[in-house]
């Protein structure tokens, strides 16, 4: 086996190859609308990549769908498929806002209980499905899906409620600042901090013009907690047993109700950590009337599928995503191209790197070629 | 085997059902409008200029604001050969992000489309304190110089087409559907409502009026319920300020076939299969953004001020299609528009105007 095949049959190479390929068929798809594919790639870098706020608007994006991705990742690697991450995100969006616009306790109170009650909306969103599961054998994409809709229409009942909309917008009342996860939120915005950051220009930008928050080192903690518990503990074991086949897991002993439970649970608290996350970390600071799903649980799922569900795998692959998402504002902007076009371009990528199997079905290729080479060249030998 | 396919047959499903669902709020006839802006040299434009505009979250295709502002870019573009581009906005988080890059991107004007912007653009003006900003119906709240707000004198539109409601109504009743109740929305409902009083009082009638909120833009069944419940109470006109809820309406009066009015933009040339809508209380947020635009890069106008534009700046009006109503009404309703532009008529946006205007009458 030669060096090419042995990285082909990695899992990054998979990732690579198909983000390669991926943005390949974009080039086509760009070409094809009349844009120079060059050109819009090289916005989309410069967009995402260009300026120190940039990056750091990035991994603003990152977050929820980091999370999200850990969520879906999770529940996959235990045998459920949670579709309900971007309801459970929801729910954990409208505890944090309504927990956090009534509390205004001091700072390092009052973010822990906003950020757990948010953890808690998801959790008790997600074990609910799992228990619908667990005691009726009701499949959980059903229900997750039913209770994306009941946590949507919910938000969107609690933004236009007497007792938490602002007046005059679409919104409700935003959180009190003691619940902001923003980096240095205080001091920056003081004169010290001003004075502070005048000498330094890259870190003025990234601070005063972006919401930068402790959000996505969280998140990073969380994928690490998630793929320990997940490699190295009993918990861990156990849910992937039954993840793996219910029935030999049941066989042995594992009591498979309470895991599918208990793996919903845990899944629907890290969505919901990401709705929290999102009101404490980014303005404005609260829940605003949904016309349509923001789609954080299903890019979630997208990067739980570029990850192969490896919760670590999911930190490079919500960059990527992220990436695409916000420098693909700048290739609308830089060369007009409509948002279609550009939607049809990361799902392109989203598609090539959701096919776990096209690099190992080049390494089979390169494997067989060789095969028969030697193959020949031995009968070859023996002829001779 | 059979479970497994069941399962991931089911998966797929609710793949497809969600995927559809996550797109549905975007537009998809993007193609035509969206042309690479680099400035063209056949226009006469004076100085080069640099115009961009964010839109809220409906998107440049939404059939409102941020259509009508793109194609007034346009035709800035077209006629002064300005340079012109657009983000569009997916999230409320990408309000600030998305003014941000106009800022780096060297414009003239930066406009953002939409009320819901108005946090946004107050922050993003106040820190870039040498760029000029302007807003549709997002105002200028922190008395910034560099941020202008751009609305419509809404009453002035409404109170004509409640005119023509109170004229064209057989039973005596008209309605009007409101999205969700603000002090913005209530200027349409003061406005058609003294509209009806003054019919009323000029034709010797005694229609009445009945105002209902959708709680909701995007609520098209919403709309439709609310709009079949006052057709069943008699109404036989009605109009409505709901955006996509007001859609509903726009429904059920078909059904019905009792006259409907639109709003924002010529609803019956954009919803050809409602075939009762008589008119539309119109908005011309092209003509606005022209104008401003103009203004602010030449120095006529102002900036750090908020601007309401009505009938005198030639802002509001009635749509073009209005085959479906007799040509004395629509001459008459024309005619108000004058009366309004002269000053002769004053038309109410509060509560309390709205009193006084009705004793004045």
């Amino acid at each position: 086996m030669n060096k090419v095949e042995k990285f082909l049959r990695g899992r990054f190479a998979s990732a690579l190859v198909a983000v390669i390929i991926g943005f390949a068929v974009a080039a086509v798809v760009l070409v094809a609308a009349g844009y120079d594919p060059i050109a819009s790639f090289g916005a989309l870098l410069s967009g995402a990549f260009g300026k120190p706020k940039y990056i750091s608007n990035v991994f603003i994006k990152a977050t929820p769908i980091l999370l999200t991705g850990i969520s879906v990742a999770f529940a996959f690697k235990t045998g459920l498929f949670n579709i309900g991450a971007e309801g459970q995100y929801i729910l954990g969006t409208v505890l944090a806002t309504v927990v956090g616009c009534s509390l205004n306790l001091p700072m390092p109170l009052q973010v822990p209980i906003v950020l757990l009650s948010g953890m808690v909306g998801g959790a008790l969103l997600g074990a609910f499905v799992g228990w619908l599961k667990a005691k009726f054998g009701i499949h959980e994409v059903i229900t997750s899906i039913m209770c994306n809709w009941i946590t949507f229409y919910l938000c969107n009942f609690v933004v236009m409620s007497d007792a938490f909309h602002k007046p005059n917008s679409t919104s409700a009342v935003p959180v009190n600042p003691s619940s902001y996860t923003i980096l240095f939120g205080m001091w920056k915005k003081s004169e010290a901090g001003k004075q502070f950051l005048a000498g330094i220009p890259w870190l003025r930008e990234i601070l005063l013009k972006t919401d930068l928050s402790a959000g996505f080192l969280i998140a990073v903690v969380v994928a690490v907690i998630i793929s320990i518990v997940l490699k190295r503990t009993k918990l861990g074991y156990e849910l992937r047993a039954v993840g793996l086949n219910r029935d030999a897991a049941r066989f042995s002993g594992i009591a498979v109700e309470r895991n599918i439970v208990l793996s919903m649970l845990i899944s629907g608290a890290i969505s919901g950590l990401a709705g929290a996350l999102s009101i404490t970390g980014t303005s404005p600071h609260t829940i605003t009337l949904l016309a349509a799903m923001e789609g954080y649980g299903f890019n979630g799922m997208s990067v739980a599928f570029i990850a192969g569900c490896a919760p670590l795998g999911c930190i490079p692959a919500s960059i990527l995503f992220a990436s695409l998402i916000y420098g693909g504002m700048s290739v609308q902007q830089a060369m007009g191209v409509p948002s279609d076009i550009i939607n049809i371009m990361i799902g392109t990528i989203v598609f090539f790197t959701a096919l776990p199997g096209i690099a190992p079905f080049f390494a089979n290729k390169i494997q067989r070629r060789r095969e028969a080479k030697e193959l020949a060249s031995s009968q070859g030998i023996e002829r001779a | 085997m059979g479970s497994m396919t069941r399962r991931s047959m089911l998966g797929m499903l609710g793949m497809g059902a969600l995927s559809l669902a996550a797109c549905g709020g975007s537009g998809s006839n993007a193609g035509s409008n969206a042309s690479t802006d680099t400035s063209k040299s056949n226009a006469s434009g004076s100085a080069s200029a640099k115009v961009e505009m964010i839109t809220d979250t409906g998107g440049v295709n939404d059939q409102s604001f941020n259509q009508l502002a793109w194609a007034g870019l346009q035709k800035l573009r077209d006629e002064e050969g300005w340079e012109i581009s657009y983000l569009e906005s997916k999230q409320d988080a990408d309000y600030n992000t998305n003014l941000d890059k106009a800022v780096d991107d060297d414009c003239s004007v930066i406009w953002g489309i939409g009320f819901a912007m108005t946090e946004a653009i107050n922050t993003v003006a106040e820190q870039n304190p040498d760029i000029v900003f302007a807003g549709i119906e997002a105002t200028n709240e922190k008395d910034l110089p560099n941020l202008t707000g751009v609305s419509f004198k809404s009453q002035e539109p409404s109170f004509v087409v409640g005119y023509i409601a109170a004229c064209m109504s057989k039973s005596g009743k008209v309605g009007f559907i409101g999205g969700m109740e603000s002090e913005t929305l209530k200027q349409f409902e003061y406005g058609y409502y003294a509209g009806v009083e003054y019919a009323n009082k000029k034709n010797g009638t005694s229609v009445t009026y009945q105002g209902q909120y959708a709680e909701s833009f995007t609520d098209a069944a919403k709309g439709k319920s609310i709009a079949q419940k006052m057709i069943k109470d008699g109404c036989d006109v009605m109009f409505h300020a709901a955006a996509a809820a007001g859609v509903g309406m726009l429904e059920a009066c078909n059904d019905a076939k009792v006259y409907s009015i639109g709003v924002d933009q010529d609803q019956a040339a954009l919803f050809p299969e409602y075939d009762t809508i008589i008119t539309s209380a119109i908005k011309k947020v092209d003509v606005a953004i022209v104008n401003v635009t103009k203004g602010l890069i030449d120095g006529s106008t102002k900036g750090g001020q908020n601007i309401l534009l009505g009938a005198a700046d030639g802002a509001v009006g009635l749509a073009e299609t209005h085959d479906k109503l007799p040509d004395d009404v629509y001459q008459a309703a024309l005619a108000l528009f004058d009366d309004i532009k002269a000053g002769k008529i004053e038309v109410p946006d509060t509560k309390e105007k709205l009193e006084t205007y009705k004793k004045s009458l």
